[in-house]
């Protein structure tokens, strides 16, 4: 029988990380991207949650967890906000050909 | 009368001229007939200066002198006190020398009123000739040597202008120009030789010079100097009395208006050399005098040689007037003080009146000056005809006119001369040019007056000449007349001219370096009774040379005159054939000595050759030297340059060139894209993780 132990939960949240790190990096849609983001938050959800959980440290992991989560969610609202005014702005929504600060 | 009244007047006299001059010269545009207070003016000044002549020698026996300190510079180191004087003096010689300049310049005036007429520069002609009044009248009453020399250049100036008075012509204006140059030669001289005396005596006062002079004091100290000083001062008379070999000039100064000619070029301004002379006379050493009076000599010999050719009416008395001089400058060499100053006088005269005379038939003639071109307008100028002939009597000697009168005393003078030292060939000369003078002034008569009319067109033409033209022709020849200046018409020593007005000066020389004759009479008595300066010899040998001068003058005169009517009025001579039978003697007279032309080819030859080399040197040389260091500026600069473009900009350029490498290199990493911005975070955070690794 194998034990869930502490490293089981970090594999998952390095390859969520990882997952969430390539979105970010690759995808073209700033909704993917911002997806990509929530993979990254979420995988650090899990880290919080599993050395709340292994380590000796209360529920601290949890509560900063819970905090994420709803950090989240206000996050998700916002920048799905700036991403509809940038499809206002530009009819697009594609980060690539987004790059007028660079002027 | 007091002396000051008379020292006023004379200051008068001075300026005035002066002031015609620039009120004719400044208002002679606005008011055209400004001209006739010229005239005016010299009439006022001619009236002054009779008055000037007759109370100074009436009442004042001594010379009137009025001095003033003109600049003081104190004591000046090395030198001693040094005070320039100027002033005035009016001696009987100036007095005298003051009516007759005055008179020929009224007269002058007179004439250009007609000769003139019609010229473009009418009124500034009359300033020019208000200048010059003002200019030798400077000389004429000066008391120094420096108001002497400033005055000389004046005249020059004067000279200068009026010769090139018609510059548009070509002839002229050089005429102008040689004219200064040569005078400036002579004139270097002079000034020579009035340094000399003045670093010796510190002063240019004639009379402190001579009172040193008489004390034994000799310019540093040798009597090599004082010969040396006054042959110096003598160049300047050698220049402007045109004397050989300077008299180059005078011939060519017959380009200027022929009333000029009469004014400056025989009258007065190629006096005042002779009157330098008179000026300085007491100074002059033996040796000097001999100098002095061998140029005179040959002076006079060759002018006359060269007048006897020429066919222009002007250049025959142009040669005259050369002659004469050197007969005046030979008569001072050879101790006749006396008759070189009655022969300047009697001479400024007849010749005034034989230009003025000549100036008359060239205007009736319209300006043609060739005596070929002329003859027999004796009918149609009975007046010109009879002045001019009364004055070439006087200066071919005939008796009763004063020319007679002072040429006589001047050629006894040269035979006692040569009596009493040996130099007989000084008067040897001068009998040869009395003979020339005759023979040469008629031959100018003849062929102008007498016979046929050769061009008959302008003989058509020709008239006498107005009022203003023949007035002062009938006062000068007048005035050659003896009666102005002894009531002996055979000798001028019972007139008042020679007896009492004008007496010779003694010698302030060193008695050892004055001719014999000259030396100061120790017979007390004699030198008491006579009030005469030269020794007793002197006068005995002037008394025992007085006939056989006159005889031999007489005779001489009369051969020329006979030659001359033999010649040219009765034609028993073929001049033609005999000038043939000479033909190089011919040829040298007609162009006179070849003098101008031995002149180009070494005088002036020379100043164009070492210009030439001067120029070649400037050039090459100093040219060179300059362009080289522009060259080697230029050279430097461009190295400068180039070190900059290459090394300095490069390094600027560099510098920018590498900040723009840099910046285009990491502008790649600027994409303006989040996610790439993103991996290099990422990429550098493991990067760091790496680095800092805790195992």
């Amino acid at each position: 029988m194998i034990t869930v132990g502490l490293e089981h939960f970090l594999v998952i949240s390095s390859i969520l990380f990882s997952l969430g790190l390539y979105g970010v990096v690759t995808r073209k849609n700033a909704v993917m991207v911002l997806m990509g983001i929530e993979l990254i938050l979420n995988a650090a959800n899990i880290n919080f949650v599993a050395f709340s959980k292994y380590g000796n440290f209360g529920y601290d992991g949890q509560a900063i967890a819970l905090f994420v989560i709803v950090l989240a969610a206000a996050e998700a609202a916002i920048a799905l906000a700036i991403v509809l005014n940038i499809y206002k702005t530009f009819a697009n929504v594609n980060v690539d050909e987004i790059d007028k600060l660079k002027d | 009368m007091t002396e000051s009244l008379i020292i006023n007047i004379a200051t008068m006299i001075l300026f005035l001229p002066l002031l015609g001059f620039a009120v004719v010269l400044f208002f002679g545009k606005k008011y055209p007939k400004i001209y006739l207070f010229e005239v005016a003016d010299m009439l006022l000044v001619l009236l002054l200066s009779i008055f000037v002549m007759i109370a100074k020698i009436g009442y004042f026996p001594g010379s009137i002198v009025y001095s003033f300190n003109w600049i003081d510079f104190g004591n000046v180191p090395f030198f001693g006190n040094t005070v320039i004087e100027l002033g005035i003096e009016i001696d009987n010689v100036s007095a005298i020398m003051l009516v007759v300049v005055n008179l020929i310049s009224f007269l002058v005036h007179m004439f250009s009123i007609g000769y003139m007429k019609g010229d473009s520069r009418y009124t500034r002609y009359f300033a020019y000739l208000g200048l010059f009044t003002f200019s030798m009248l400077g000389i004429v009453i000066t008391h120094n040597l420096l108001m002497m020399y400033i005055f000389w250049e004046l005249v020059g100036l004067s000279s200068y202008l009026l010769i090139g008075f018609w510059y548009e012509k070509k002839s002229a204006s050089d005429a102008g120009k040689k004219a200064f140059l040569v005078n400036r030669v002579g004139d270097i001289g002079m000034f020579i030789g009035i340094l000399i005396l003045y670093a010796n005596y510190h002063t240019f006062t004639f009379a402190d010079i001579y009172a040193q002079m008489q004390s034994g004091i000799l310019p540093f100290g040798s009597e090599a100097w004082l010969t040396a000083a006054g042959i110096l001062i003598f160049m300047g008379a050698v220049g402007k009395s045109a004397q050989f070999p300077l008299h180059v000039w005078l011939p060519d100064a017959m380009e200027g208006p022929t009333p000029v000619s009469a004014l400056i070029h025989a009258a007065t301004m190629v006096a005042a050399g002779v009157y330098l002379l008179i000026k300085i006379f007491v100074m002059l050493t033996a040796d000097a005098m001999l100098v002095i009076a061998v140029t005179g000599a040959v002076t006079s010999f060759v002018a006359a040689t060269i007048a006897l050719t020429q066919n222009d009416i002007k250049k025959v008395l142009a040669y005259s007037t050369v002659s004469q001089l050197g007969y005046m400058v030979m008569a001072v060499g050879s101790g006749a003080y006396l008759f070189a100053f009655f022969h300047l006088v009697t001479h400024a005269f007849f010749k005034a009146c034989l230009f003025l005379g000549s100036g008359s038939v060239i205007h009736a003639m319209h300006h043609e000056q060739d005596i070929r071109a002329m003859g027999g307008l004796r009918k149609k100028m009975p007046l010109t005809y009879m002045t001019f002939l009364i004055s070439t009597l006087a200066i071919s000697g005939v008796p009763l006119t004063s020319g007679f009168l002072s040429k006589d005393g001047l050629l006894a003078g040269t035979l006692a001369f040569g009596n009493l030292t040996g130099h007989w060939l000084i008067p040897i000369f001068g009998f040869t040019v009395a003979l020339m003078t005759a023979f040469y002034m008629f031959r100018l008569v003849i062929k102008t007056f007498h016979g046929k009319p050769r061009d008959m067109h302008k003989y058509e033409h020709a008239h006498e000449s107005t009022f203003v033209m023949a007035m002062p022709l009938v006062v000068l020849s007048a005035l050659s007349i003896f009666i102005w200046y002894t009531p002996n018409p055979i000798s001028a020593d019972a007139g008042w001219f020679a007896s009492s007005w004008v007496q010779t000066p003694e010698s302030v020389v060193p008695q050892d370096l004055r001719f014999e004759f000259m030396q100061t009479d120790t017979h007390e008595t004699a030198a008491a009774e006579h009030h005469i300066t030269h020794s007793e010899m002197y006068t005995e040998a002037m008394h025992s040379a007085h006939y056989p001068a006159m005889f031999l003058s007489l005779g001489l005169g009369g051969l020329g005159i006979l030659l001359a009517f033999m010649m040219y009025q009765w034609k028993k001579i073929n001049s033609w054939k005999l000038a043939m039978s000479m033909k190089p003697l011919y040829n040298f007279s007609l162009n006179k000595w070849y003098i101008d032309e031995l002149y180009h080819a070494t005088v002036i030859a020379g100043t164009l050759g070492l210009a030439k080399m001067l120029t070649w040197f400037d050039q090459k040389i100093i040219d060179g030297i300059v362009n080289g260091s522009a060259w080697l500026a230029k050279f430097v600069s461009k190295m400068s340059d180039l070190f900059d473009t290459f090394v300095v900009d490069g390094l600027v350029n560099f510098t920018a060139f590498f900040s723009g490498f840099i910046g285009l290199t990491f502008r790649r990493f600027q994409t303006g894209k989040v996610q790439t911005y993103l991996v290099f975070v990422i990429f550098s955070l493991i990067v760091l993780l790496v680095i800092f690794r805790p195992f």
